[in-house]
């Protein structure tokens, strides 16, 4: 337990001094001050859409560490000597996961109140839109591992890695963007259930993913 | 020097086999080691020394045959393992908790390996031969039982060399088992001089 919190110290660590931490929080703030300019003044229409224009500014600030999260560690050998060490992959994996909550979900989450008072979204709103991306941020801090290990080393990552997140990322985004409409029903409800899903899942595809990739 | 919890450690691999890319690497390859046991494996580049590293560490998976080792295993390759960022005694100390070492343990590794005076430098300032000697030092500090060192004097000054050696001849001293891949024919007494040919194969 003392080693598995030590890796995740590690990654935080890696985040605050590899620019891991504030380049999602500078993308995501730059899409909430630049909507405005696109929209043109208009407090009911920013109100109406700005939340859902933040989900997707969260979608794609999720692929930004990603090049960053299995590449060095591979090459650096780090990978190779947890492995040595008995750590099976899905563990490696599950405290690289837990680090980008830390690392990349937490930060957005605060983030997420100055975007908000950027696009001028009202409270009522605010609140739906922080526990949404609360629900969603650990899924999508598992598909940043999970993809980053399915992409570790291949040319074109980050494209590729668009690629991979947007069809797993869809379910979140309707429920999430879903729970902000006047009547959200179940939404968060199903929300909770995808991203838990989604969540529970990642270690295992992510540890699959280091395993093939160790040559 | 520690005390070993028994069984003493050991290491068989029986008429392995491996292939890697369409290719065989390692054929019929059959090694015995018993604690105290130096192993020199030699061959040209490309023979399969790496390989059979990484196989003894448990990275690589047999075609054929099988690798039994017991007791905790430490691996030093070309890849150093340190993060770039951190100061060589930081970057070491990461490893260093998480085999459980002691200070004292590290700060003899980092002495044994002459590194005192480096452990305050970040690790991408460092040499060649003073990343090498960083990664020794990785090994020195986990306090496994097999040390499976790849090409260790690359880059390596004679003194470092000698350091080496001496590390590697006390740790068979004190109960251990070194695989050492090298090029060059073995610096010091070794239980077994095993040399590799082109079809990896022991010759």
């Amino acid at each position: 337990m003392r080693a598995f919190v030590a890796l995740v110290a590690r990654e935080v660590r890696l985040a605050w001094t590899g620019g891991g931490l504030w380049l999602p929080v500078v993308f995501y703030l730059a899409v909430a001050t630049l909507f405005p300019f696109v929209t043109g003044p208009d407090k009911a229409l920013l109100a109406r859409t700005g939340g859902g224009i933040l989900w997707i500014a969260a979608l794609l600030a999720t692929l930004l560490p990603i090049e960053r999260l299995i590449l060095p560690d591979r090459q650096s050998g780090v990978l190779d000597q947890l492995a040595l060490r008995g750590w099976s992959d899905e563990l490696v994996a599950t405290a690289k996961i837990a680090g980008q909550i830390v690392a990349f979900a937490l930060p957005l989450l605060l983030a997420t109140i100055v975007g908000a008072a950027l696009i001028g979204l009202p409270e009522a709103q605010l609140g739906t839109l922080l526990l949404g991306l609360a629900l969603a941020l650990p899924a999508l801090s598992g598909l940043s591992v999970m993809i980053a290990a399915l992409t570790a080393g291949l040319n074109g990552a980050s494209a590729l890695g668009g690629l991979l997140l947007v069809p797993i990322t869809i379910p979140l985004l309707i429920f999430g963007a879903g729970a902000l409409a006047e009547d959200p029903g179940n939404a968060m409800q199903l929300l909770a259930a995808t991203s838990l899903a989604i969540t529970a899942l990642s270690p295992f595809a992510a540890g699959a993913a280091l395993r093939a990739g160790r040559i | 020097m520690s005390l070993r919890q028994a069984p003493l450690p050991s290491l068989n691999l029986d008429n392995v086999a491996v292939m890697r890319g369409n290719r065989m690497v390692l054929r019929g390859l059959s090694i015995a080691a018993r604690s105290g046991d130096i192993i020199w494996i030699r061959g040209f580049n490309g023979c399969g020394k790496s390989t059979l590293l990484r196989l003894v560490a448990g990275l690589l998976a047999v075609t054929s045959g099988a690798v039994h080792a017991e007791g905790r295993i430490a691996l030093a390759d070309e890849n150093l393992a340190l993060d770039a960022n951190m100061t060589v005694e930081a970057a070491l100390r990461f490893w260093a908790d998480m085999d459980g070492a002691s200070t004292n343990v590290r700060d003899a590794a980092l002495m044994d390996m002459d590194l005192q005076d480096l452990a305050i430098i970040p690790v991408r300032f460092l040499s060649t031969g003073q990343r090498k000697r960083a990664s020794i030092a990785r090994v020195l500090a986990s306090q496994a039982d097999i040390w499976l060192m790849d090409e260790p004097y690359n880059g390596l000054d004679s003194a470092s060399c000698a350091r080496l050696d001496h590390a590697m001849l006390a740790h068979a001293a004190s109960g251990g088992i070194v695989l050492v891949a090298a090029h060059q024919p073995p610096s010091i007494n070794v239980a077994h001089s095993l040399l590799l040919d082109t079809q990896g194969t022991a010759a």
